[in-house]
């Protein structure tokens, strides 16, 4: 998998410049290095596509493109000469247009106010309006780009919102575009619209970056396509030459098989039993599509895929905190009873009481406070509990007593329950997490991402820890991005994509590769070479 | 690691914001042609320099405290209410009706009646802005200063068509029954034989508003309920993952710091003017704002903080009394007092943040 710009594809000559080249491009926040000597070159006239999960970095290295970010080392050329990009205007005077993922239009300003917003021409409006009316009737007649000039953006379907954003972007004579998920809030009819607007544009020499996490889109559109992971490009290839299992190993990245140490399950009855689980957010997407499974106690079920695809929206219904708004359908029944999935008694609270822990995907946001004292994070959420209780007051002796234990047997380092959890490390943070969900001994415990960010010692630790509960009998979910820890953890293996379950596996009689094609939407059925198809029509009896 | 130690954080940044409040104002009263020193002994004197002074320091000082601790405690679930001028007038309509509508035959039995009255006509005043944020996400700041503008139209209201007395000219209920009027200051320290403080408006509500310090503190940081308020002010969907009810939440904590701000008319209006009068809050609503801010939001700074803000307002109108500083001038300088310390607060702390982590890494290293 050499990555190198003489194996790209272009439909220029090879002596042509590239028409964007990043060489070593290096950017940190604190302590995350969100990308880390990049090298990145897309051929004139090409559409590129950027693929990696949420926080490899695609993002960082489009907003420093663009110029939201100055990197902290490395050089950018675009058409072959280099460039300092300082802020967005020298990205449009450069050639370079963006459309974000969440479109910067105002809503109550009709599509050609919003075009010449920024771009005016003197301080009358009227001349600029009248020729930004021209020249989006002509790149209408161009590039299917038909959108009514003077409807306002909240009277236009999201598809249309979204041309209007390109249109921003050529009006202000974008060479290079860069879409960042723009499939993310478009249907599927949407969707393909867009790509025939996408190949218009490349046919008539523009370039096209397109940042998604979806290979199907990737396979379908693109002509080259660049891998990142962990702020680094691990690859990047003709995409004609690649296959969606090569891909999406590339994503989730393959290392050393962790040790973990373990016993072949004995399950037992029933913990959790999912049936036709189905949600719609508060925008109308669909984010469950009818998911089932069981878990057995004694058990760890492992639940793989790439983020984004229904995942986190499970283990918040689940963990009682469906978000704002959704609508959830479906049964889930914990130990035989039927769990609450809307109104008062669905919330996380009632969860904990009925047995339920959690180690939620994002400690930093929702499983600690973290301007809070290890102390009080070990009560977060058990706040209830008696034993920290003492009449109208907390008994924060006891909560202290408690952390320091707990601190102890998890070595929690540095050892000091008065530190605020952000100064602790990463790793230490989900210790604390770790600690305070297993050590109350839930019947289920729902884990995301346990070891995200955390260093190898302590992903042992807590790899141990999780079965240590297992063996003590109780029913484990284990959602992770890192196929490895799936494998090595799991005494099954799910894999969820689009909001459905692709199919169960054992974990000793699969491999990364057959996983990796799950999770790019490839069901059992399926060849492998029909991975371009919308999933639409294929889910949801997939349950092997 | 905090970026720098806690009383460099508590103490002095404040500290260092008042000099230089001060030196500005010294500034202003030189361009008027005015003693700078003369107008600073003549407000230490006023306020602090006798017993008479430090009665009328205490008065006010007591009313900052409880409108100082109402930010505070909505701060604290992440809410800025700076209704505190509405709830506090709402809260001596409370105190009215109850004194003027229920005999109580002794003050020791009326204040409790009364404390409840005003706490509930200032919470009531907090709850509808607080449910319109937690069910709406109608903006609290925006509703709760409206609401201060309704509170002050209702008063009038009510002051003219309905409380004035048959035959007054005067916009203010009748007085309070004699036997409901609290004990000054003065008369506590008399029982003891000493002359302290004749004159003066200081009652014992001062004791109440330390008391309410006392309890502000337990509840913020001993409490089940102060987690569950201060989980939610540091990270909603956090709170939402620990079984934390975001709407119940905010509206407990607006009923509180509510009900501290209705708590106030036990001083000014039954302590102190023994009726019901038109603007009896006297912008005391909005000082608590920037007493909770230089307080940093913890009762025992609050406390602190009153003072100062009460040494101001009595030096202030001493100020008036004895030189020819104008009475404008006097705002002015609270005024510089309440930007430096609360609205130019970071200028001071990044500098000083700065200083300190430079020292820690030359002594670290």
């Amino acid at each position: 998998m050499a990555a190198g710009r003489d194996n790209l594809g272009g439909r220029s000559d090879a002596a042509a410049p590239a028409a964007i080249e990043l060489r070593g491009i290096s950017k940190a926040f604190g302590p995350v290095q969100a990308n880390r000597n990049i090298d990145l070159c897309v051929p004139k006239g090409t559409i590129h596509g950027i693929i990696g999960e949420n926080g490899a970095g695609k993002s960082t290295l489009m907003s420093i493109l663009y110029g939201f970010y100055k990197p902290d080392a490395g050089e950018i050329l675009v058409d072959g000469r280099p460039i300092t990009i300082a802020d967005s205007q020298t990205a449009i005077r450069a050639g370079i247009g963006m459309v974000f993922q969440h479109f910067k239009l105002v809503q109550n300003f009709t599509v050609l106010e919003n075009i010449i917003l920024g771009a005016e021409e003197g301080a009358m409006l009227r001349p600029s309006l009248s020729k930004a009316r021209g020249v989006l009737k002509q790149l209408a007649a161009e590039y299917q780009l038909n959108v009514d000039p003077d409807a306002t953006i909240e009277s236009l379907s999201v598809g249309h919102q979204q041309r209007v954003e390109i249109l921003k972007a050529l009006y202000r004579q974008a060479e290079i575009l860069i879409l960042d998920e723009p499939t993310g809030v478009l249907t599927p009819a949407e969707a393909d619209h867009l790509f025939r607007i996408l190949e218009g544009l490349r046919d008539e020499g523009k370039t096209i970056i397109l940042i998604t996490h979806k290979l199907r889109e990737i396979i379908e559109i693109t002509d080259n396509v660049s891998v990142m992971r962990r702020g680094e490009m691990v690859a990047s290839v003709r995409t004609r030459d690649t296959s969606p299992e090569e891909l999406a190993e590339l994503m989730v990245g393959r290392k050393v098989l962790l040790n973990v140490d373990k016993q072949p399950a004995r399950p037992r009855a029933p913990v959790l039993e999912v049936r036709d689980l189905r949600m719609v957010d508060d925008e109308g997407v669909e984010r469950l599509r009818g998911v089932s499974f069981d878990i057995r106690a004694g058990e760890i079920l492992g639940l793989a895929g790439v983020s984004g695809n229904g995942q986190t929206q499970l283990l918040e219904i689940l963990g009682g905190y469906p978000k704002k708004g959704a609508r959830v359908g479906g049964e889930v029944r914990m130990n035989g009873r039927p769990l609450p999935l809307s109104g008062s008694k669905c919330n996380a609270g009632q969860r904990r009481r009925d047995g339920i822990g959690h180690i939620p995907e994002d400690r930093q946001v929702e499983g600690l406070i973290m301007d809070f004292a290890a102390w009080e994070n070990v009560a977060f959420g058990w706040q209830d509990a008696p034993e920290f209780n003492k009449g109208w007051l907390m008994d924060n002796t006891a909560i202290r007593a408690d952390a320091a234990e707990k601190m102890e047997r998890f070595d929690v380092r540095p050892r000091d329950p008065n530190l605020a959890a952000r100064n602790f490390s990463g790793g230490n943070q989900q210790k604390i997490v770790v600690a305070r969900e297993i050590e109350r001994n839930p019947d289920l415990l729902l884990i995301g991402q346990p070891t995200r960010g955390v260093d190898i010692g302590a992903i042992e630790f807590i790899h141990k820890r999780i079965v240590e509960l297992r063996d003590a009998g109780k029913a484990i979910l284990l959602v992770s991005v890192e196929l490895d820890e799936i494998l090595s953890l799991s005494d099954r293996v799910a894999v969820m994509f689009d909001g459905c379950i692709m199919g169960e596996r054992l974990p000793d009689q699969t491999t990364t590769g057959e996983l990796g094609l799950l999770m790019a939407g490839v069901t059992d059925a399926d060849a492998p070479a029909t991975a371009g198809i919308p999933p639409e029509d294929q889910h949801p009896e997939e349950r092997a | 690691m905090d970026k720098m130690p806690k009383w460099a954080d508590v103490i002095l940044t404040p500290l260092i914001s008042l000099v230089l409040a001060m030196g500005i104002s010294a500034l202003v009263i030189l361009a008027i042609g005015e003693s700078p020193w003369v107008a600073l002994t003549t407000m230490v004197e006023g306020a602090l320099g006798s017993s008479y002074g430090w009665g009328f320091t205490l008065y006010y000082a007591t009313n900052f405290i409880f409108t100082g601790l109402a930010v505070a405690v909505a701060y604290h679930a992440s809410l800025f209410n700076i209704g505190g001028e509405g709830q506090a007038a709402m809260g001596g309509l409370g105190v009215a009706l109850v004194l003027l509508n229920i005999p109580l035959p002794h003050w020791a039995l009326a204040l409790p009646v009364a404390m409840v009255g005003a706490a509930l006509f200032g919470a009531a005043w907090a709850f509808i802005p607080a449910i319109l944020q937690a069910k709406r996400g109608s903006h609290i700041v925006i509703t709760t200063i409206m609401f201060n503008f309704i509170a002050a139209a209702l008063l009038n209201y009510v002051l003219v068509n309905i409380l004035r007395p048959v035959g007054s000219m005067d916009p203010a209920s009748a007085r309070f029954p004699e036997q409901t009027n609290l004990p000054a200051l003065t008369d506590l320290f008399a029982a003891i034989g000493i002359e302290w403080g004749r004159n003066t408006p200081a009652n014992i509500t001062f004791f109440i508003a330390l008391a309410a310090c006392l309890l502000v503190w337990v509840l913020i940081w001993r409490t089940r309920l102060g987690f569950e308020i201060r989980a939610l002010g540091k990270s909603e969907p956090g709170a939402v993952y620990a079984g934390i009810n975001p709407v119940r939440i905010t509206v407990i904590a607006m009923l509180i710091s509510g009900g501290l701000a209705g708590l106030m008319a036990i001083n000014n209006v039954m302590g102190e003017s023994e009726r019901l009068v038109l603007n009896a809050v006297e912008g005391a609503g909005f000082i608590g704002i920037a007493v909770a801010l230089m307080g940093r939001n913890h009762p025992f700074g609050i406390l602190l903080a009153a003072l100062l803000f009460g040494f101001l307002y009595q030096g202030g109108g001493e100020l008036a009394l004895w030189t020819s500083i104008p009475r404008e001038l006097i705002v002015v300088i609270q005024a510089l007092v309440i930007l430096f310390t609360g609205a130019l607060d970071n200028m001071v702390r990044m500098p000083l943040e700065r200083l300190f982590l430079s020292r820690r890494r030359t002594g670290g290293a």
